[in-house]
């Protein structure tokens, strides 16, 4: 059975939310009712709107419209299409589509945003059309509709007739496509695809090593472009040795660029043009280059960090959260707890470094780009290099890892601006330590913590100085701590103060931005207070959490936060106990050495749970031998494999971040530049076993990128705590002493 | 200079500089991109290929040193076309990349692994692993993988013919 009694009508304020987040502004996501069904198809194609086809054959295309980066959206997503159309998932094949969002809507991927903007429209987009394959079924027989079922790509009908979809194409094609009132979607109960483990659909092409990102572009006349900026971030071009660079073999040209003055976009700099990839990596080597570093250059890391400690003590700039009278609850504590939380500057180092392709002619500019955010890269070229938008085309190719990099399109704006100068299409790839030293960062932080105590253990002031790191008066993605952030809200004495750097430093959205350090510092702190207390962790967070159901935003000294806002605490409640349990929490004995940390937070629409249990020898080694993660992401898990996936990842992720990335920023330039000193996660660090857990709540389906790294890193250094007693208040773990007795 | 490659079975004349890295004769000149460039000094074992069966890194390769050793790509992993190596079969039937752009480096580096230790403990896998950087973070279903592969190349259970 495919088709249902029972229409799940999308409501349409809930709707026009949706398309609204989904389409910034559009009024609709995307056009699921053009004029007529198949207005002249090509070839006998119906193609009922931009994101299905259906030959003649019976081959079913869906478009996949959003960014690829690994995240799983270009199999996910279809499937909604493929479960609503009633169709085998053998017999479908998915196509990238270019950037339209006229004919799309919203073809931006981040903030775990792809599956929560589409998912209710894709529903109705599949079933809309296989509403249409029906009627053309019904048309043929001259029977009701109301008689005839889809099943697996085919209608049938009581008496036995049976049609497939190709047959039924060209007269779907002349049918109107029918208002959403008169489309029943298919219920939960009746799912054959969703839910399921699926393989992500480029996994042939991956595992046999076919072009699908955006390095692996090739065209007819190609030429090979490299981009030298300024170690110095935003520092200028003085002089270049360009006249020689030219006479270099198989350099075809070699260029100034000025930069537009922003280092998030145009980058001053030298073009390099050569007929191979080599030869501009060669001929780079022989470039010298005087710069201006401008002021950056005065600006490090280390200085940031000894300001902060004394500044630590004073008044911040700013209040972030007032609440209670902190100072008084904090003097009349039973027990007072004080600590220094430090986390540094860190990359996103996708593994396919930047690049785009750009070809410009006649005015026009076309693009193929490993891109997030595509509108941002053609926002930027319109901005930047006076190209209108209507003249840009971009493709998305798939990307080697977005992890928020992607965002940013300065590389994509430094490939159109080379592009603007070279009679042909040219490549710009960036090198390891173009990408690592002109990243846009997730920026470092300090915290300096006070907690009280009553005498019954609970917590009564929460005091946080925190330092953070901005760009043109703002902090950096990342850098901004919500005043609706756990636990604030939940502590009747409550006060957050920030202090800023103002620095030229790049920072962008890393993977869960924000949510990953404020979660480490702040469930690392209440780990501390619950030892401090003499409390098992998972109770006392369960206390602190309390028993109300829904917390609401706002409140508090410091207006509106955007994170943490409209927190169900139920959520949380029930998934700390669902994974607690799943973990077998307070069940196991531990020898010296080894044990259990647990962590929790809600971002990016979820709601997760984490417990790690680690060993640590003697010596200071940490394994990780078992990981446990519960996560509620409302009521459907759309692939099963890709959402396992992404937790997995998530994992590991948080891990690596937490074992040894550090960036030190020294005279407003990075010091590291490949992976011998910017070590990544391996496989010999990665937990042994990780288990993921989903429980599904009668909530809307949301995303599956983000939210399961922030409890990753307090979980592990809270296991370690009762595995040995240290107490990790640094990132990297690779600077901390692990060693005990 | 113009030198004669073995890649995949097949001959090649290329007239690149001597100190041209495999990587780049590859990608740009014979146009086999599955062989990926990540970071150009050995670190991340993406750009990994086989030179006479033996896993090598092409970033750190100078064609001038290939001489008469068979390059193995992964686009010449497979037994014939339109089959799978077991890897590359465990390797869809676990799902295992996320973003791929390493895989075809995991790939290589497991296939050799898998030829030298067809029944590989974790702690083989990790060791002979160790090279090749995910940065997504797959390594739990690499290890599946290969002995999902070890599995199929016994003709253990589940194995398509």
């Amino acid at each position: 059975m495919s088709t249902t009694t029972t229409p799940r009508a999308v409501n349409r304020r809930e709707f026009l939310k949706l398309t609204g987040l989904a389409g910034g502004g559009l009024a609709l996501a995307f056009q699921i009712r053009p004029a007529r069904g198949g207005s002249a198809p090509a070839g006998g194609d119906f193609r009922p709107n931009a994101f299905v086809r259906v030959a003649p054959s019976g081959a079913v295309t869906i478009v996949s419209k959003q960014p690829e980066m690994g995240q799983g959206v270009k199999t996910s997503l279809p499937m909604i299409i493929a479960e609503q159309l009633e169709v085998p998932w053998s017999s479908v094949n998915i196509e990238q589509g270019d950037f339209d969002e006229k004919l799309y809507g919203g073809q931006s991927a981040g903030g775990s945003r792809s599956t929560p903007n589409n998912y209710d429209q894709f529903h109705l987009l599949g079933a809309t059309v296989r509403t249409m394959l029906v009627e053309a079924a019904a048309r043929t027989w001259k029977v009701p509709a109301s008689e005839c079922r889809a099943v697996d790509g085919t209608v049938v009908h009581g008496s036995g007739k049976k049609l497939g979809y190709g047959a039924l194409a060209a007269t779907a094609a002349t049918l109107e496509v029918p208002a959403k009132e008169a489309v029943r979607l298919k219920e939960p109960k009746d799912f054959k695809l969703l839910g399921r483990r699926i393989a992500q659909v480029d996994t042939p092409r991956i595992v046999t090593g076919q072009p699908l990102f955006g390095l692996d572009l090739q065209l007819p006349g190609m030429r090979h472009a490299v981009y030298e900026k300024c170690p110095a971030f935003g520092g200028k071009v003085v002089s270049a040795n360009l006249d020689f660079v030219k006479t270099l073999p198989g350099v075809k040209d070699a260029f100034i660029l000025e930069g537009n003055g922003k280092v998030k976009e145009l980058n001053p700099g030298i073009a390099i043009i050569a007929d191979s990839t080599w030869a501009a990596f060669s001929a780079r080597r022989q470039l010298k280059v005087t710069w201006d570093e401008g002021k950056v250059a005065e600006e490090s890391w280390d200085k940031f960090v000894a300001e902060a400690r004394a500044k630590a003590a004073s008044p911040g700039q700013r209040t972030l959260r007032r609440d209670g009278e902190v100072e008084q609850a904090l003097a009349s504590a039973a027990k007072k707890v004080s600590a220094e939380y430090l986390y540094p500057f860190i990359s996103h180092a996708n593994l396919e470094p930047q690049n785009t392709t750009a070809h410009f002619r006649d005015g026009r500019l076309e693009v193929w780009s490993p891109t997030q955010v595509p509108a941002a890269g053609v926002g930027m070229v319109t901005r930047v290099l006076n190209i209108p938008a209507d003249k840009i085309t971009v493709h998305l190719t798939r990307a080697g890892g977005g992890f928020g990099r992607r965002i940013g399109a300065d590389y994509l704006v430094e490939a159109a601006a080379i592009a603007q100068r070279v009679p042909a299409p040219v490549k710009l790839t960036w090198s390891r330590e173009d990408d690592l030293r002109h990243d846009q960062y997730r920026p470092g932080g300090l915290h300096f913590l006070q907690g009280g105590l009553d005498a019954q253990g609970r917590v009564t002031a929460w005091k946080n100085h925190f330092f953070t790191f901005g760009e043109g008066g703002q902090p950096g993605s990342g850098g901004s701590l919500s005043p609706d952030e756990f636990p604030g809200r939940w502590i009747p004495n409550f006060l957050a103060e920030q202090t800023m750097f103002d620095t030229g430093w790049p920072m962008g959205p890393w993977r869960a931005p924000g949510s990953c350090v404020f979660s480490w510092v702040f469930h690392s702190f209440i780990d501390e207070l619950a030892h401090a207390a003499g409390r098992d962790p998972l109770a006392f967070r369960l206390e602190l959490l309390g028993t109300r159901d829904e917390m609401p935003a706002g409140g508090g000294g410091g207006g509106k936060g955007k994170q943490g806002g409209g927190y169900s605490v139920a959520r949380m409640r029930n998934i700390l106990k669902f994974t607690a349990e799943k973990a077998g929490w307070g069940k196991k004995k531990f020898a010296r050495g080894s044990g259990a940390g647990i962590a929790f937070h809600f971002s990016h629409q979820g709601y997760f749970a984490q417990v790690a249990e680690v060993t640590v020898s003697k010596e200071g080694q940490l394994r990780v031998d078992r990981f446990v993660t519960g996560g509620d992401v409302g009521r459907q898990i759309v692939n099963l494999s890709g959402a396992e996936n992404q937790v997995e990842g998530s994992v590991v992720d948080g891990l690596g971040a937490l074992l040894t990335q550090e960036l030190n920023i020294e005279r407003g330039r990075v010091v590291q530049g490949n992976f011998h000193e910017y070590p990544l996660i391996r496989i010999t660090e990665a937990p042994a076993r990780i288990e993921t857990h989903f429980l599904s709540t009668d909530h809307p389906t949301t995303g599956i990128g983000e939210p399961a790294i922030p409890p990753v890193a307090p979980a592990v250094c809270n296991a370690i705590f009762a595995a040995t007693g240290n107490r990790v208040r640094q990132m990297p773990l690779s600077r901390v002493d692990l060693r005990w007795t | 200079m113009k030198y004669t490659l073995t890649v995949n079975g097949a001959s090649r004349i290329v007239d690149v500089a001597p100190d041209t890295p495999l990587l780049w004769v590859l990608r740009d000149h014979l146009e086999l991109t599955g062989t990926k460039f990540g970071c150009g000094i050995g670190q991340c074992g993406a750009c990994t290929v086989h030179l006479s069966g033996v896993p090598a890194r092409a970033c750190m390769t100078p064609v001038s040193t290939v001489g008469r050793m068979k390059v193995t790509t992964i686009e010449g992993l497979a037994p014939a076309p339109g089959k799978l190596h077991p890897l590359q079969q465990a390797w869809t039937e676990l799902d295992v990349a996320q973003c791929g752009y390493c895989q075809p480096g995991q790939l290589m580096t497991a296939a050799a692994l898998l030829r030298d230790n067809p029944k590989p403990t974790d702690e083989d896998i990790d060791g002979a692993m160790a090279g090749n950087l995910c940065r997504c973070g797959t390594y739990t279903r690499i290890r599946q993988g290969i002995k999902r592969a070890a599995e199929l190349t016994a003709g253990g259970k589940g194995v398509a013919q």
